[in-house]
């Protein structure tokens, strides 16, 4: 028995996702550790994610201008990460490694195909002219000459296997409509050549092998819907050429009068390979999904469907199936059991019957499945569980009429004029608390966002950021609401959400802060910013530089003062250490005071505070210290005004920038003179409140003795009773 | 209400002797408790754990054992040498045997109660018949070398197992032989120390247990003299163990302070195999558990700091109620203290003296809270120090301050105290008249006219003080009815008209001592009274039993008044049933006649008459909530109970004039600090 289990989103692949910046995913690896894998988009970034935090954990990126050509894979051995760029530039790093420039480059003799890195064994490389070599031997010589053996053949697919504790690599050709698998026994350093059996009108679309009992056995997936398999035996003496691989048919990819155009497969176990692929029914329109087959009892085992499209890749690693689905990289678990005739029939029956899931994916909610979502609009929301079930469920007929209004009406305004939208969506909103108005409200922002995405020009400003000041939202049931804002640069609905969303990542956290950072003061003058955080404490018209302001109280001693004097500092950085005036406007500083008020996970934002340019993390860090000298000056360490930040979200982001930050602070000249003055600062605090400790202890000591006077053997007291 | 000034007094040095021993009356209602200086105290289980008598202690009269016999006569024995029997209707020891073995260790009754046997110096055994009107010597068991520390009969009467040092015997009755030895430390490799058997039980299996000063219980097959189990349970002596009636559990004290309780628990859920678990660990105590007993309901263990802790056993409780809660009782519950408002003088009842003390004052006044300057110190007039080796059983201050009694078990002393600016000249009063004594309370009318002496029998005598420093025996009170119980509290109204009397029976009586005869007796009401007083205005007598009960008794009328009816038909709080400690004093206000001032150890409380009682569902103790309230609030908020419990714990409490109290207490901290060091344990963290 094989069973999909529940699906989750490792990362979106939008624009806005962070990774694949659109292009899509060139490939994934498994990563150093379990549970850990290596995204490499169609681009320059690369990607660590740990599988079950759905948390990226470390981002690679090449320069400008080049490219990514050859997924990124992982030494095993080392724990290093090896990456071709521009089809010939090596570099090899390490998770420490943060700069991709910095780190160790080959330039080689000849375009790489793939690298294939071995549990127990090094890497092996695979040019794209059939030669093959191992990572050491080409590290000792980057430039030796590749020989090329395929003459003018394409490589389509390559595998990698450990055969006796040797690596042995195969590969698949094609030429004018041949096709031809290439044998690698790199220990012999001898190569086969054999020829695919020819079938007519169908052609290989994928392969996949496994290799077993010195046989690797190679599947492949042909255009006809069917999966051949190929045998192909290791230990071949003989050295006839181009031996011709006889196939047969292990599964025919049909069910019920509905064929499934498969696009790729892996294999599962033994008797179960899972394709991806589109399953079209005779006079309907075709749908993706993926599937689970049996292949002892060519059963079609589970199957779900993926309504919003995927890239016809799949891999699978650890007993998770990774997926494109729409604009996110999906993750779903399986269980695969031993056959037997009478599950594998079983299932057949109900194949029907979609997969249960006890997640809703948000993300999941696209136009057309928004309106199904909505019919069963009440399920939806309170039993979760049943969500996929409904939403799949799209031949279903009951359809209540009342709470179908939602749905349909979203889906009639689909094509609507923006303001007799808005005036519906208005009017919808005003209506009374229907059940699941959370949900329905999660709805119809996802409607406004694909309506914004869809028409470039439609920016509803006004109406989202009234129901978001309205209502309670989460990020979860907007994810793209953020993303959007962040696109529009809409700082104002940025500033809303981060104060009032609950569950917004440190990724979207980040490229908030960053946006923040990089809009101009000028820019921001003219912008509508909520100001109740920073008006306390700003000194609005800070051109006024005559405005004198006492001396800072708490923690300041005129050796500090002194010092500053001494040090030549500039005009603008002595006022600056001096903490008198805010580095930034007070529309910027109502920005960021949203972000330090955002709630984070010092790991998860860490990374990405790392991508923060240098000049942008000064000038945080500046604000930040002003923010502090602030505080201090009052004895209580809270600074006026509602949502003000407090001192330890101060204190904390600071110590993260800095963190994050570390080496380029220590090069920036500018950052010298802030980071000095802020340690004098600190020094000086640190001082302030040990004298304070130590006031403390006596105080504490004085206490006592008074305590033990009050013990005598004879007093007069005045009691009261009332 | 008003504000008070409140004298609040901490230089009544009473350190309470340490708890020596502990016997369970066997299917009764009462635990006997001996202490260390030869105190025997009476508690009874049904009276909420009242201590309802004591018998004073004696120099030469220590107490090492203490048994019930033929039904609720009550035997102990001592370092003295002698078997004393206790006669608990006159409180004082009835006659003494001589147990002709040297000091004696260790005491053990039969299962029915007809035999005593001894365990002495000499490491003699021997048996006494108990017969009506004493005791007789009946014969010598087996006598082995070692004195017998600890004893135990074999529930069929027939075998006595004996505890000495290294070393445990089997004695059989009937022939006297000892019938086993086992050597308690043969298991112990290569110890030089001696093991002392400090307590030992029989049980009806033929298991003998054993706690020793290894920090073992054990338990024997004395048929074969082997080890079934051995539970360390101590790194010091395991000094006591009691086994409950049903033999299914058993509790031991140790030196640490620590007592734990074994249960005889089947092996499995079901079986039939059953095994001794140490279960439940318990740490009361600072000092030695030199006593402890099992009653049916819970677990009792007494300490040498001098504290009885009742432990309930959850399991055989079926309600929540009185019995459930933990006591601990530190102080005696009649009073020690005696007042001499008038002259604001206190006098302190020790054991073997008295302390005469003169209040400070001030001439300042204050806020709630504050403590005033004291502009004249309190000062330590007199030290009266009894000669002889008896305790003292009660004694008082005349209001005026000029007459002090006291009495012991067999003398009865009267002082005329004169002042003379500074100085203080004390006086003995000769040809006192001879009374039976010993006498058990003693009461000054409030014109320090005459002196009441509550005696035996439940009898009361009156007499008469003459100036310049004489008395005669004006006349003695009996109940109609006849009694055999003494009188123990007594109270007289300030018209000089009314005596009110409390004897072991419980029964209150009244005299009216206008006319010399016995005027009317307060229905009975089956609980302990543990005060009572009668109210300077209206002659009503208030009444606080041990179950927290409160009556009034209006005595001209001969009947309860209408808010004691009231209090009745309403219930009191919980709270303040739910108390675990009695009354032991009621003061009047006169200037306020609806205030009654009641104190027990951890609270005072002035009981208005004149505010609607408080229902259960409203605040006891609401004193600190009413002090935040504004005054049109509070109004509403007001209930008859005033509480105040800043004075803990509290031994005595009087009312001085219109708003001047006197509050006496005992910080405990300042007992522990007369205590010897406990044995040192290391703790973590320090």
């Amino acid at each position: 028995m094989a069973a999909l289990c529940e699906s989750f989103t490792l990362c979106g692949l939008g624009p806005s996702g962070g990774v694949g910046l659109g292009g899509g995913l060139l490939a994934l690896e498994p990563g150093p550790d379990p549970d850990h894998v290596l995204l490499t988009d169609r681009g320059r970034t690369a990607t660590l994610f740990k599988v079950s935090d759905h948390k990226p954990l470390g981002c690679w990126s090449v320069k400008h201008g080049q490219i990514i050509t050859c997924p990124v894979v992982c030494n095993f051995e080392t724990h290093e990460y090896i990456a071709v760029h521009n089809d010939k530039v090596l570099r090899i790093w390490k998770n420490k490694d943060i700069n991709l420039d910095k780190v160790f480059k080959a330039t080689l003799s000849a375009d790489v195909y793939r690298i294939h890195s071995l549990p127990n064994g090094g890497p092996v490389v695979l040019f794209k002219g059939g030669g093959v070599r191992t990572l050491d031997v080409l590290l000792e010589a980057p430039q030796q000459k590749i020989e090329n053996v395929i003459s003018d053949e394409v490589i389509k697919w390559s595998e990698a296997f450990t055969e006796g504790q040797y690596p042995v690599l195969i590969f698949a050709t094609e030429k004018d409509g041949d096709f031809f698998v290439y044998v690698q026994k790199l220990k012999m350093n001898s190569l086969h050549k054999y020829k695919l059996e020819q079938q007519e009108l169908s052609k290989p679309l994928n392969f996949t092998a496994y290799i077993k009992n010195h046989i690797i056995t190679l599947l492949c997936l042909y255009s006809n819907d069917s999966v051949y398999k190929v045998l192909i035996p290791l230990h071949q003496n003989t050295e006839e050429e181009e031996q011709i691989l006889s196939k047969s048919l292990l599964l025919n990819l049909s069910v019920s009068g509905s064929v499934l155009k498969g696009t790729s497969f892996v294999v599962v176990d033994k008797d179960h390979i899972a394709v991806l692929g589109s399953l079209a029914a005779s006079g309907e329109e075709s749908k993706e999904c993926l599937t689970i087959w049996n292949t002892k009892f060519q059963t079609l085992q589970t199957l779900k469907e993926l309504p919003l499209g995927t890239s016809g890749q799949l891999w699978c690693y650890e007993e998770k199936f990774f997926f494109t689905h729409g604009k996110v990289l999906t993750v779903i678990m399986y269980k695969c059991e031993t056959s037997s005739l009478a599950a594998a029939v079983g299932k057949l029956k109900d194949s029907q019957t979609p997969d249960v899931s006890p997640f809703v994916n948000w993300n999941t909610l696209g136009d057309e499945e928004l309106v199904v979502s909505l019919q069963s609009q009440q399920s939806v929301a309170l039993k979760s569980e049943s969500g996929m079930t409904l939403r799949s469920k799209r031949n279903t007929a009951e359809v209540q009429p009342d709470t179908l209004s939602v749905g349909q009406l979203l889906l009639n305004l689909k094509d609507a004029s923006t303001t007799v939208l808005e005036d519906e969506l208005r009017q919808l909103m005003s209506k009374a608390q229907m059940p699941d108005f959370q949900a329905t409200i999660g709805c119809v922002i996802t409607a406004l966002i694909n309506r914004c995405k869809t028409n470039p020009n439609y920016y509803p400003r006004n109406f989202l950021l009234q129901i978001v000041q309205t209502r309670d939202l989460s990020y979860s049931l907007c994810p793209d609401l953020m993303a959007v804002a962040l696109e529009k640069k809409d700082v104002h609905l940025l500033q809303i959400c981060l104060q009032r969303f609950p569950d917004i990542p440190e990724e979207i956290t980040y490229a908030c802060l960053k946006v923040f950072l990089s809009i101009s003061e000028a820019y921001l003058q003219r912008i509508d910013v909520n100001l109740e955080s920073v008006i306390c404490y700003i000194d609005i018209e800070f051109n006024d530089k005559e405005v004198k302001t006492e001396i800072v109280e708490n923690g300041f001693n005129a050796e500090l003062e002194q010092d500053i004097w001494d040090t030549e500092f500039t005009k603008e950085t002595h006022l600056m250490a001096d903490g008198e005036f805010c580095p930034v406007g007070p529309q910027k500083a109502a920005l960021l005071n949203a972000v330090l008020h955002s709630a984070y996970s010092d790991t998860f934002l860490l990374p990405h505070l790392k991508n923060l340019p240098a000049q942008q993390a000064v000038l945080f860090l500046r604000y930040l210290y002003y923010l502090y000298v602030k505080c201090s000056e009052k004895i209580n360490t809270t600074l006026p005004g509602i949502r003000s930040p407090t001192i330890n979200q101060i204190m904390d982001w600071m110590c993260l920038l800095l963190d994050a930050h570390f080496t380029v602070m220590v090069m920036l000249p500018e950052a010298k003179k802030l980071l000095s003055s802020l340690h004098k600062f600190v020094r000086a605090q640190v001082r302030f409140y040990s004298e304070l400790n130590k006031i403390e202890g006596s105080l504490r000591e004085l206490q006592r003795l008074n305590h033990q006077k009050d013990c005598q053997t004879y007093s007069i007291e005045v009691l009261e009773l009332i | 209400m008003g504000e008070f000034e409140v004298h609040r007094v901490r230089f009544f040095g009473l350190v309470p002797a340490g708890v020596r021993c502990l016997a369970c009356q066997p299917r009764g209602g009462r635990l006997a408790l001996a202490r260390t200086d030869g105190t025997v105290e009476i508690y009874n289980f049904a009276a909420n754990y009242f201590q309802e008598k004591v018998i004073p202690g004696h120099e030469a009269r220590s107490v090492e054992a203490l048994c019930w016999a033929a039904g609720g006569r009550l035997f102990g024995a001592g370092l003295g040498g002698d078997i004393t029997e206790y006669d608990l209707a006159r409180l004082c020891a009835a006659r003494a045997l001589d147990g002709c073995g040297g000091p004696i260790w260790s005491m053990a009754a039969n299962g029915g109660g007809t035999q005593l046997a001894i365990g002495c110096e000499d490491g003699s055994v021997r048996l006494f018949q108990v017969v009506p009107g004493g005791i007789q010597f009946e014969r010598n068991l087996d006598r082995r070398k070692g004195r017998i520390l600890c004893l135990s009969w074999h529930p069929s009467g027939t075998h006595i197992a004996a505890g000495s040092i290294d070393i445990i015997r089997v004695i059989n009755v009937s022939s006297g032989q000892t019938v086993q030895r086992i050597m308690v430390n043969y298991h112990v490799q290569k110890v030089k120390r001696e093991c002392i058997v400090w307590s030992i039980a029989f049980l009806s299996s033929g298991t003998v247990v054993t706690s020793d000063s290894f920090g073992r219980v054990q338990f024997w097959d004395w048929d074969r003299g082997t080890l079934l189990e051995s539970h360390t349970v101590s790194t010091s002596a395991v000094l006591s163990l009691a086994v409950s009636e049903n033999e299914d559990s058993i509790v031991v004290g140790t030196s640490t302070g620590a007592t734990y309780q074994f249960q005889l628990l089947p092996v499995k859920m079901g079986s039939l195999e059953k095994r001794w678990v140490r279960t439940k660990p318990f740490q009361h105590h600072t000092h030695d558990v030199r006593a402890v007993a099992h009653s049916s309901t819970a677990l009792i263990s007494g300490g040498l700091d001098a504290q009885l802790v009742i432990r309930p056993l959850m399991e055989k409780m079926q309600k929540k109620g009185y019995d459930a809660v933990l006591r601990k009782f530190t102080f005696p519950h009649r009073r020690l203290v005696s007042c001499a408002r008038k002259a604001r003088l206190l006098l302190f009842q020790f054991s073997q003296h008295l302390e005469l003390w003169r209040l400070g004052s001030t001439d300042e006044t204050g806020k709630d809270g504050e403590v005033l300057p004291l502009c004249r110190m309190p000062e330590h007039l007199v030290q009266l120090k009894s000669k002889g080796p008896e305790h003292i059983y009660c004694s008082c201050v005349s209001p005026c301050g000029s007459w002090v009694a006291y009495s012991t078990a067999s003398r009865f002393h009267l002082y005329r105290v004169q002042y003379e600016g500074d100085g203080v000249s004390i006086e003995k009063v000769p040809k006192v008249p001879k009374l039976l004594l010993p006498a058990y309370q003693l009461q000054f009318s409030s014109d320090s006219g005459s002196l009441f002496v509550a005696s035996h029998q439940g009898s009361v005598h009156v007499l008469q003080l003459l100036e310049p420093g004489g008395c005669k025996h004006l006349r003695t009170f009996r109940p109609p009815s006849g009694s055999s119980e003494a009188v123990y509290l007594l109270a007289s109204s300030a018209d000089g008209h009314w005596l009110a009397t409390v004897g072991g029976d419980w029964v209150i009586h009244v005299y009216d001592l206008k006319c010399f005869k016995h005027h009317c007796t307060v229905p009975t009401y089956s609980c302990a009274v543990t005060a009572l007083a009668i109210h300077p205005v209206t002659n009503n007598l208030v009444i606080a039993y041990s179950d927290q009960q409160l009556f009034e008794f209006s005595i001209p009328e001969k009947q309860y008044t209408a808010w004691s009816r009231t209090v009745q038909n309403c219930g009191l709080h919980k709270a303040w049933l739910e108390r675990d400690s009695p009354i032991t004093h009621i003061a009047f206000n006169p200037k306020n006649p609806s205030h009654i001032l009641l104190h027990d150890i951890y609270m005072f409380c002035v009981l208005d008459k004149s505010l609607p009682l408080p229902d259960n569902n409203t605040l006891l103790m609401n004193q600190s909530t009413l002090k935040q309230l504004p005054e049109t609030a509070r109004q509403r908020q007001l209930h008859a109970f005033k509480i105040c419990k800043k004075f803990q714990p509290l031994l005595f409490a009087d009312l001085l004039d219109e708003n001047c109290l006197v509050m006496v207490e005992r910080p405990i901290m300042d007992i522990k600090t007369q205590l010897p060091l406990p044995i040192q344990q290391k703790k973590f963290g320090t």
